[in-house]
């Protein structure tokens, strides 16, 4: 028998009993769009805080003192860079890098004080891999590596109940194990995605902070920014080959396993998803070819009879099955594209800002809808539920001609 | 006897809608399997979802907020060492007494620079009670090494773990301390470590240091003043009545505010409501495909006995009583799924409750959130039916429509059809 003389069949068949057909049909249609909708919900939020994540972390990799990150202070800081590194930090893939000092400090206002991450950068190299200027509310950004000022966040400047142009006063632990300290005017202040950044970071020039802490040329880390976060290579390989020695470089999925983590949680669950809303479907349309198949036992016994070669029977059923399902992915896809677009624009999360704060998340959410998913999900429905038709499909293609053409 | 033959009646009726039920098994029992497989799937995913917030909410007002706390008005959003209020040990013996509650403690709060021989440190530094706070808070119970504080004015400190090794120092050090006191002037303080909390709260950890509220004030210059008087009840639903009495002790101190654990951990309340709603987009597309799925099977048994019910109309029979027979088959129908599922799901949940539910890699993600790694539901009733409940209610209204239709079935016609 022709594949076309099947598909016709199947086709013809699939609308034998249309209000069967149209109900499954919207079973599909809605599995596929809740599908399509949850993934590119979930892909949001973990860009969400991806972004903000990465924005602050900062860069897509870091170089370290070997003891930094357990114990963060001066006393683990890199020496100058070697030629070499400068060199290979030149990469034409890497998009910006900057050295800085981060260690913890503490700031005074005459009226409070509050612990902070006291960051000493150069500005043209911060503004490479993140800071932007728009992320300023008043004022300016550093000038220079010798600006002798700082810039905090916003929500900082609240709980020190002071202003721009005042004064604050920072103090931090030197090299020589003394405490530094100095004053610096507020020039800037900075708004971050969370609230709990603002209250953290504290930039200030570089060798302003280097001076005041006694620590010569020396840096805490080198954050490195590549043009994707998922793909570091080829850069990371070239950077790691001209490390110095007594230096460590890490990529964001070690500085931040949290980030990570939940980067590779999503595209399990997203899997989780899709398999779960499928099952739930898959017995209404186990349920739907086996009454399609029960209903003609007569003529399929007939079709048997008259030489139809049982294999052909059960290709029959699988196309209708296929037809079925691809009717229910187009038109489900298709919603499901249609109605993320009004979504696009971001949604407006602040009602849950500290739950969002939590989680890591901005305050608008993002969805993002790829291709990728709606393949994904279309793939497995589709292997599925042919493997799933097969029960039915098997029972048609093994009917025995005689006793079912006297089925009543 | 009307009584008694209404309930032959309906029992004859009832026995036929379950019979009908079988005249196709195989379609039955696929769309029961549907109803059992998503009962299952909703019992075991809401009650892991209610232990979650359960721990959640229980271990985060366990380790610092407690239920309720009485601080000066404002000090919540803006904390600032200069707004605690005076009166502290008069006022907690009062609570004390008008609430019949042991579980009250004052703290007081400020920020400085700890310094041991080799680092120096800004911390958030904490005046506690050394009697009292044990009883409003699980930190003291999770000390790693040494001794929790004794007595009011020592001159000790205990630190968390991360922040003990940051400044190199272990039981038996002497840490020192710079702040700015109540007034602005410097507050200096010497200190002996004698304990070092493990937590495995990273948070904690790396901030928590805590020493006898009485030196604290001597120290910051607030003699019998605090920040936070924080109180611990034995359950969720004594918040409410607590908060009322606490009000009226409180009316002649108009400067105080009394919050409860919403207004002192925001996020804990959105985050289980913004996860509980997301939640219910996944059950709610189960639930409609579960009854899409009940739809297709009643409308196709009607369907097919069309030429039947046609003849039975055509006998006489009200069309209203034809759908109630409908009815009580997709009832008997969901019925069966509800009790099998539920019986599945409970089953599923019992499992998760003795063993604890854990996925690779959930220790890192819990421990934002002040979560254990592992969490053990407990059954609980809201857990096993909420959601066969709302499936029942969506099945049994899907099949309203095939029930609906025998009210304009022509009985010539339909004796008439295939």
């Amino acid at each position: 028998m022709s594949l076309l003389l099947l598909t016709k069949l199947a086709w013809r068949n699939l609308w034998r009993n249309y209000r069967r057909t149209l109900i499954m049909l919207a079973a599909i249609i809605l599995g596929v769009w809740a599908m399509i909708m949850m993934n590119a919900l979930m892909r949001g939020m973990v860009d969400g805080m991806l972004d903000s994540g990465l924005k602050y972390l900062p860069g897509h990799a870091q170089l370290h003192h070997p003891a930094y990150r357990d114990d963060p202070g001066v006393a683990h800081s890199l020496e100058a860079l070697s030629a070499p590194l400068q060199e290979a930090l030149a990469d034409r893939d890497i998009l910006g890098w900057s050295a800085r000092v981060k260690v913890p400090a503490m700031i005074s206002s005459e009226r409070d004080s509050r612990g902070v991450v006291l960051l000493g950068v150069d500005p043209m190299q911060e503004l490479s891999i993140g800071f932007a200027e728009t992320d300023l509310v008043q004022g300016r950004f550093l000038e220079s590596a010798t600006d002798p000022s700082v810039v905090v966040g916003e929500a900082m400047l609240k709980r020190l109940e002071t202003r721009l142009g005042r004064r604050i006063v920072l103090s931090s632990q030197t090299v020589g194990n003394e405490v530094g300290e100095r004053g610096f005017p507020i020039v800037g202040v900075y708004r971050a995605s969370l609230p709990s950044l603002e209250e953290t970071l504290v930039y200030a020039g570089r060798e302003v902070v280097q001076g005041m802490l006694g620590m010569g040329g020396a840096v805490s880390e080198v954050a490195i920014l590549g043009p994707d976060y998922r793909r570091l290579e080829p850069w990371f390989g070239r950077v790691a080959a001209a490390v110095d020695e007594g230096m460590v470089l890490e990529g964001w999925r070690e500085l931040d396993e949290y980030l990570a983590l939940s980067l590779s949680i999503q595209g399990g669950a997203g899997i989780v998803l899709i398999v779960v809303i499928f099952l739930a479907l898959s017995f209404g349309l186990v349920n739907t070819m086996a009454m399609a198949v029960f209903e003609r036992v007569r003529e399929m016994g007939l079709l048997l009879a008259l030489g139809m070669p049982p294999h052909a029977m059960l290709y029959q059923v699988l196309l209708e099955a296929l037809f079925l399902l691809l009717l229910g992915l187009l038109a489900g896809n298709l919603l499901g594209w249609l109605s993320l677009q009004p979504l696009l624009s971001g949604i407006d999360l602040s009602a849950l800002a500290e739950a969002a704060e939590l989680s890591g998340m901005g305050a608008t959410l993002y969805p993002n809808l790829r291709g990728v998913d709606m393949l994904r999900a279309t793939l497995i429905v589709i292997f599925l539920g042919l493997a799933a038709s097969l029960i039915p499909a098997w029972r048609a293609a093994r009917l025995d001609p005689v006793t079912s053409m006297n089925e009543y | 006897m009307t009584f008694l033959n209404n309930l032959k009646r309906s029992g004859a009726i009832c026995g036929l809608a379950w019979r009908n039920l079988w005249r196709n098994p195989q379609r039955t029992w696929l769309t029961v399997g549907a109803m059992i497989f998503s009962n299952v799937l909703l019992v075991a995913m809401i009650t892991l979802q209610l232990g979650m917030y359960d721990t959640m909410i229980e271990t985060s007002l366990k380790t610092m907020s407690g239920h309720l706390q009485v601080q000066k008005k404002g000090y919540q959003d803006e904390p600032r060492m200069r707004d605690g209020f005076a009166g502290v040990a008069r006022l907690s013996r009062e609570l004390r007494r008008e609430l019949g509650l042991k579980t009250i403690s004052a703290r007081a709060e400020g920020f400085g620079l700890a310094s041991s021989a080799e680092r120096s440190i800004g911390i958030r530094i904490m005046g506690v009670e050394p009697e009292a706070e044990p009883r409003v808070s699980s930190l003291p119970g999770m000390l790693g090494e040494g001794r929790w504080l004794k007595g009011m004015e020592a001159e000790e400190i205990v630190l968390g773990a991360s922040l003990a090794r940051n400044l190199k120092v272990s039981v038996g050090d002497v840490v020192t301390f710079l702040g700015t006191a109540r007034d602005g002037s410097m507050a200096a303080a010497v200190v002996t470590v004698v304990g070092i909390l493990e937590t495995g709260i990273g948070d904690v950890d790396r901030s928590l240091a805590q020493l006898p509220l009485g030196y604290f004030q001597t120290v910051f210059g607030m003699p019998d003043q605090a920040h936070r008087l924080v109180i611990q009840l034995t359950a969720l639903d004594q918040v409410e009545p607590a908060r009322q009495l606490l009000r009226e002790t409180l009316a002649q101190r108009p400067e105080l505010a009394v919050l409860d654990w919403d207004a002192l951990q925001p996020g804990l309340r959105q985050g289980i409501e913004a996860d509980f709603v997301s939640a219910w987009f996944l059950y709610g597309i189960l639930i409609l495909l579960v009854s899409l799925s009940v739809l297709n099977t009643q409308l196709m048994s009607v369907l097919e006995r069309t030429r039947e019910f046609g003849v039975m109309l055509a006998l006489g029979m009200a069309p209203g009583r034809l759908a109630r027979l409908i009815m009580l088959e997709s009832v008997c129908m969901v019925l069966l799924g509800l009790a099998l599922g539920v019986l599945g799901g409970g089953l599923v949940a019992a499992c998760l409750a003795h063993w604890g539910f854990s996925v690779p890699g959930m220790e890192e993600a819990m421990a934002r959130f002040n979560l254990p790694g592992r969490i053990y539901p407990p059954l609980s009733l809201p857990g096993l039916m909420i959601g066969p409940l709302a499936l029942c209610a969506g099945a049994v209204l899907a099949s309203a429509y095939p029930a609906l239709r025998l009210y304009w079935l022509r009985p010539l016609a339909a004796m008439r059809s295939r």
